[in-house]
């Protein structure tokens, strides 16, 4: 039975969520604008008797963040754009070595130092495997605080599953924003999955030894390793896209946008509908895998796409991929921390259906 | 039949891809040794640096985990907190452990991490081939350092670090002992600097590291015993054997015997 309501925080419901799911160790460095998180986890994990960590630095954090993971623990770092940027060498290896781990990015404004305002200018850098290497890894967008705790709470099964790091892309007016949320149970760490592949406890079996590495010098065997973790990939698209559409059916013109900037389309859609124009909205909720199936069935029915971002457009070129040429793929975008306002995409929507 | 001496069950039988006269073969059996005596193979993980010792999991028989270069206490931090009764060795050289990765060691060190780190101090790179460690002695001639390591002059090097006298100042560390394997009579004591960590490291007494001066005689330019006496005439005048710091718990060791 679900819980009654609480009214809290982005960030701190990512962290109770994080909690519930079973993580057993976070490590983390502070940046603006995701500190609740790690503020609530030095409270609550340490009350939960579990292990938090303040590391000395981004680098550090999901380093300890891969040791944990290593042995099999539900391990998790959060941080924002710059310091996300760091963790990629991390990042890389644990997809190299197969770690599973949950990296939470409340995104700020870049290039750079930049600002800390909510932006979407890490959509490349989530999305393409942001280290060095052939590699991707899952990537979930929450558009509410109670999605960020939900998907929070189901990225540590998936990192499991598919045994790589689960990576929730929000920004800063979701980690800010005070919004009603309510929580799945606590799970029970008995109950969660066993980890025969993980270093540590052989004493309990008496297995062959277990080695968690990313190295090996043999081109050959190496070719080997990645083409197996693609095909991998090539499952989980099948398997996991997944994305919400409004008014598809009806409208012509479909606004595509993913997380803050979906809410701010939604309210330009309902703008539209009062004023009687029929206007739909496709929104990722995985960025990796892009949702492609939906919207390439989108595309079939020459519909004609206006992509709404919080950068100078990157998520546009996912859309052009699986549009390809087949009709119009239109963009509006601020970026630099500014937020669109539904008024400035109601009036792209108009001007583009020309009224 | 009582077995005084033979190969350790926690080393692999297998050749080492180690240059004639590198210290780590030494090292490494030094290391099961010890995990033999203790009885803990299977409660034992060693994280394995970048670096020519990156093989250790073809070598040690146990579990392994490889963390990026310089990481290598950040990830041992999080395999040890999550798995406080097992024995976690974090394995480090000069570069891993002084150049890259300085933050990582003086922070979990100063955490009082109750992991036990190896470091091997061969004043040198040795895998990429020999360039300048933060621990290359003044005048030491290296790849990016042809004329000789230079601290002050124009080429402004700097000076090689004593890394167990710059983390004796942490309150974390409990135990800091430097040995060395150019001599049989320097391994044996390094086996029991080696010993004492280890076992502190079970009674969870706090950082331990013992750091080990190793010859690299194809970076040095040396042949394998001239490596063993450039050592002993060069290294240890300015890196001083013995227990740098040593504030274990006397009664807990004592009790242990």
């Amino acid at each position: 039975m679900a819980e009654e309501k609480r009214l809290m925080k982005g960030n701190e419901a990512i962290a109770e969520a994080a909690i519930r799911a079973g993580c057993t160790a976070y490590f983390g460095y502070p940046i603006t604008p995701q500190n609740e998180l790690t503020a609530y986890m030095a409270k609550h994990m340490l009350d939960h008797k579990r292990t938090f960590i303040q590391a000395e630095s981004e680098v550090s954090a999901i380093n300890m963040v891969y040791g944990a993971a290593a042995t099999g623990a539900r391990s998790m770092t959060s941080s924002s754009s710059p310091g996300v940027s760091l963790k990629q060498e991390g990042i890389s290896y644990a997809c190299g070595a197969d770690v599973p781990c949950v990296v939470v990015n409340v995104a700020r404004s870049g290039p750079g130092l930049g600002g800390i305002s909510p932006s979407q200018g890490d959509y490349f850098q989530s999305t393409r495997g942001g280290g060095h290497g052939d590699y991707y890894h899952l990537v979930l967008a929450p558009k509410s605080v109670q999605e960020a705790a939900d998907l929070t709470f189901e990225a540590f099964d998936l990192a499991d599953e598919w045994r790589m790091p689960a990576m929730i892309l929000a920004d800063g007016l979701i980690g800010q924003m005070m919004e009603g949320v309510s929580f799945p149970p606590m799970r029970d760490l008995k109950t969660l999955p066993k980890k025969a592949w993980a270093a540590g406890r052989q004493q309990e079996t008496h297995r062959p030894n277990n080695h968690i590495t990313s190295l090996n010098l043999m081109p050959a065997e190496l070719e080997q390793q990645n083409l197996a973790r693609f095909k991998r990939y090539d499952v989980m698209k099948a398997k996991l896209q997944r994305s919400e559409e409004v008014n598809t059916d009806q409208a012509e013109l479909i606004l595509v946008a993913y997380g803050t900037s979906a809410r701010i389309a939604l309210g330009a859609l309902q703008m539209a509908k009062a004023e009687g124009l029929e206007v739909g909205l496709f929104r990722p909720i995985t960025l990796w895998p892009f949702p492609e199936q939906k919207l390439s069935e989108l595309a079939a029915k020459g519909k004609r796409f206006l992509v709404v971002e919080m950068s100078m457009g990157q998520m546009i070129e996912d859309v052009r991929l699986v549009v390809n040429g087949r009709c119009e793929v239109k963009f509006y975008g601020r970026c630099g921390g500014m937020i669109p306002t539904e008024e400035e995409v109601l009036a792209e929507i108009k001007r583009l259906l020309g009224k | 039949m009582e077995l005084l001496y033979g190969h350790p069950k926690s080393l692999n039988p297998v050749q080492t891809k180690y240059c004639p006269g590198c210290g780590h073969g030494t090292i490494h059996r030094l290391i099961c040794e010890v995990i033999d005596e203790l009885g803990v193979q299977e409660r034992s993980i060693i994280t394995n640096p970048v670096g020519c010792s990156i093989w250790s999991d073809l070598y040690f028989n146990f579990d392994s985990v490889q963390p990026p270069h310089g990481r290598t206490p950040a990830a041992a931090t999080g395999v040890k907190r999550m798995l406080p009764d097992h024995l976690v060795i974090c394995y480090q050289g000069d570069g891993d452990l002084a150049a890259i990765g300085t933050a990582e060691i003086i922070h979990a060190a100063n955490r009082g991490e109750k992991f036990t780190t190896i470091f091997v101090n061969n004043a040198i790179y040795g895998m990429t081939g020999g360039q300048m460690a933060p621990t290359t002695l003044i005048g030491q001639k290296a790849s990016t350092a042809p004329y000789g390591r230079d601290a002050t002059g124009e080429a402004g090097m700097g000076y090689p670090m004593q890394v167990c006298e710059i983390l004796a100042t942490l309150g974390g560390t409990k135990y800091l002992a430097r040995g060395s394997v150019n001599t049989p009579a320097n391994v044996r004591k390094t086996k029991q600097y080696i010993k004492k960590a280890f076992e502190a490291q079970m009674r969870g007494e706090g950082f331990t590291m013992v750091e080990i001066l190793s010859p690299c005689p194809t970076n040095w330019g040396l042949g394998p015993c001239e490596a063993e006496d450039w050592l002993e005439q060069n290294m240890i005048p300015f890196y001083k054997l013995g227990e740098v710091k040593n504030t274990l718990d006397a009664a807990a060791i004592g009790g242990a015997k």
